[in-house]
């Protein structure tokens, strides 16, 4: 089911478009990946959602419905820049942030017993937050994210800064929150953790969103048409390749090992090729080459710089 | 509860619970009555010093005639002693040498020695009873030749000392007893201390802004609350925090200063009446009249502070106070929120507290003429009327002037807050970036 959806969202700032007719669809009980350069527009899209700020034109519905104020107690935001106040104690700042989120004190106290449970640090509570080293408040940090059972979570860059213990932890309560139900924007620059936690994603540069879709959908799209090759065969592979129709990109020997990268032509299948191969060449190993979600970024945004 | 509500409780409750306000709250109502009751106490403390002062008088006019007073004695001695005594004072029990020379009369002078310098008080007392022995003795002089009966007593009778009263005639026609001096007072401690508040309390409003902006907390706030509500949360909040203040100010200093009139304030009445004493003449019984005019006087001072329009007066100030504060604290705010750091606040702040300086430079004129063009002008203009409008009050001031003022101010302070908004909700999420005034006008043709 749709849970979130924004439609030809525009805005603009004195003389500079950060949104140019932005559409998004996000799915219930998924993390969506909201990726793009710095500067393409994430943070603005974000604040949209968190209605920090109104679109100059577009909709953007939660739930089936038009955004409303009050949707404001069912999002859980955590900004990339994000902080807490030095002088307030743990404790009484978690409350206090949870209830300008809409809950009563005593819900509120329930929940932040839980949590602190959870992540052990009761303790802290009458600690004033500059006591704390940098993870330890980032804890707090994600804790007063979630405190309120948001529906809608949205982390911008939630692992800048985070060590990677607590990158970690963030990660597996990311998606255990997904799995009892929430659902999950994550704007990030960082591609290994896109791959490891999204299921789908958004590339948007330039204000405008040039890509979109399941991440495995994109990166079948944006193969290559690349394999690697592995061979106990040590002579020259070129003329055999050539031979094939296929573009030999590099080899290396390893050892007692040759490994071939190479370029299939158009509308081959892979068993055409292995039947190609086999007949003459010894493999013993053979794969298919997916691009990484890095790849695939930099291939994107760079063809679509280069068209204009 | 209602986010704004929240907000305000947090910024009054983190505030009156530090122990910089505690402390500022209890001790300054202390250090003020001790300022003020300090200098009488030093005075009681110099007069238990006991002098004695030896004198050799070449004229022989004096002799028997210095009527030593309870600190001060005078001890006459022949002409070989007073030659001794120079040489050595230091070694001598006398705490200085004055000598009359036999030509007093005629060269108006005298000299006194000592080792050290001596007191202002000693001085003049001493300077003062030559002169009226002398004086009493020409004018003894005067009276015998000319030769008329009683001329001394008829002479003293036309001493004249005229009090002016000044009465307040109302609009209807009922008179008021009133003094310059006291709604000068009034009004001059009202505005100076609306001046301070806004001063100490809008910095503080800024500060709050810049902390939320540099700890990076406040994206996380606004996502939760309108960034408008963050704002008058916090100024209504630190607004309170300033009346809490006031009042505190206002309770334990009116506590110190009944404590002082009850137990040590005859004490100090007193201990300054010695010091008159010293340096008026000895035994003309002046004290006891002096006393009884001071106790006419304070009646009649609580009779004409009763008798301003008390409650005009507190209810305009708690308006002005609050209106001063509103309109500086949004726009200090709003700097707070465009910059980063404390430096780049200065370029922006100083144009600002120019209208509160200009206030208190013409503090004086005003009260010394409240119904001149600068003061009307000065009470009219939203920037500075709440410190001028408040000096006037005590005077009287018509009431389309105060009607005036008022909408004045607060039309000003609707606009005043709109620009401050919009400044503030572009301000507090642009990081890192030196922002100019051309700038900052920009913002405030963005769309939210």
């Amino acid at each position: 089911m749709e849970f979130f959806k924004a439609e030809d969202v525009v805005k603009d700032y004195a003389g500079h478009r950060a949104l140019d007719r932005v559409s998004l669809s996000v799915r219930e009980q998924s993390v969506f990946g909201l990726l793009g350069p710095n500067g393409a527009g994430k943070t603005t899209l974000i604040r949209i959602i968190n209605q920090i700020t109104a679109p100059d034109s577009g909709e953007v519905y939660l739930m089936g419905r038009k955004l409303k104020a009050s949707d404001i107690q069912h999002i859980g935001y955590l900004p990339e820049e994000r902080g807490l106040y030095k002088k307030m104690k743990v404790g009484e700042q978690a409350l206090y942030l949870a209830q300008l989120k809409g809950m009563s004190r005593r819900d509120a106290l329930r929940n932040l017993k839980k949590w602190f449970e959870k992540f052990e640090i009761q303790p802290w509570w009458n600690k004033k937050v500059e006591e704390l080293s940098k993870g330890m408040a980032q804890k707090i940090q994600f804790v007063t994210t979630v405190i309120h059972e948001p529906k809608l979570l949205i982390f911008d860059e939630p692992f800048s800064g985070f060590d990677p213990i607590n990158t970690k932890l963030l990660k597996d309560e990311i998606l255990s929150l997904r799995d009892q139900g929430s659902t999950i924007i994550f704007s990030t620059h960082n591609m290994g953790s896109v791959e490891e936690i999204c299921d789908h994603i958004a590339l948007i540069n330039k204000s405008k969103k040039i890509l979109d879709g399941n991440i495995y959908d994109i990166k079948e799209q944006y193969k290559l048409g690349e394999y690697e090759l592995e061979t106990p065969e040590l002579g020259e592979l070129n003329p055999l390749f050539t031979a094939n129709g296929f573009e030999l990109l590099e080899t290396d020997i390893r050892g007692n090992r040759q490994l071939a990268k190479f370029r299939k032509a158009d509308g081959e299948s892979n068993r055409e090729i292995l039947q190609k191969l086999t007949g003459t060449l010894d493999v013993s190993a053979f794969r298919e080459v997916i691009p990484s979600m890095n790849e695939v970024f930099i291939q994107v945004v760079e063809q679509a710089n280069q068209k204009q | 509860m209602n986010k704004a509500l929240l907000i305000l409780k947090r910024e009054y409750l983190t505030r009156v619970r530090k122990k910089s306000f505690i402390i500022m709250t209890l001790l300054v109502p202390f250090i003020f009555a001790a300022m003020t009751i300090l200098p009488a106490w030093l005075a009681m403390q110099d007069d238990h010093e006991e002098r004695t002062i030896a004198v050799y008088d070449g004229s022989g006019i004096f002799l028997g005639r210095l009527e030593s007073s309870d600190y001060t004695r005078f001890h006459f001695i022949p002409r070989e002693e007073y030659l001794r005594v120079k040489e050595d004072l230091k070694s001598s029990p006398f705490y200085a040498l004055l000598f009359i020379p036999p030509n007093i009369l005629s060269a108006n002078r005298a000299q006194l020695f000592s080792d050290k310098q001596v007191t202002i008080d000693v001085k003049n007392g001493i300077d003062r009873r030559l002169e009226q022995i002398l004086e009493g003795d020409k004018k003894q002089t005067v009276i015998d030749q000319i030769g008329i009966p009683d001329l001394e007593q008829k002479l003293a009778a036309t001493h004249t000392n005229i009090q002016l009263e000044t009465i307040k005639v109302g609009e209807q026609g009922e008179t008021v007893k009133s003094s310059t001096e006291i709604a000068m007072g009034v009004g001059y401690i009202a505005g100076f201390v609306i001046y301070m508040f806004v001063m100490m309390y809008g910095m503080m409003v800024m500060r709050g802004v810049m902390e939320e902006k540099t700890n990076r907390i406040v994206e996380v706030i606004i996502s939760s609350v309108k960034p408008m509500q963050l704002m008058f949360g916090k100024i209504i909040g630190i607004g309170l925090v300033g009346l809490t203040q006031l009042a505190f100010w206002v309770i334990i200093g009116g506590a110190v200063i009944a404590g002082v009139q009850t137990f040590g304030g005859g004490e100090g009445v007193q201990s300054v009446q010695a010091t008159h004493d010293l340096m008026s003449t000895p035994g003309m019984a002046a004290a006891p009249m002096v006393q009884e005019q001071q106790q006419n006087m304070a009646i009649e001072v609580i009779d004409m502070v009763g008798n301003l329009n008390l409650w005009l007066i507190v209810g305009t100030f708690i308006f002005y106070f609050l209106g001063g504060f509103f309109i500086y604290a949004s726009l200090m705010g709003a700097v707070g929120s465009a910059v980063d750091q404390d430096e780049d606040a200065q370029q922006f702040m100083f144009p600002l507290m120019l209208p509160l300086i200009f206030s208190i430079i013409i503090l004086f004129p005003v009260v010394k003429n409240p119904e001149g063009a600068l003061a009307f002008w000065a009470s009219i203009i939203p920037f500075t009327s709440p410190i001028i409008m408040m000096v006037r009050v005590p005077f009287g001031v018509p009431g389309w002037e105060l009607l005036l003022s008022m909408t004045v101010l607060l039309a000003s302070i609707v606009g005043v807050i709109w620009v401050a908004g919009k400044i503030y909700r572009t301000g507090i999420l642009m990081y890192g970036k030196k922002v100019s005034v051309k700038e900052i006008v920009k913002w405030l043709f963005y769309r939210n």
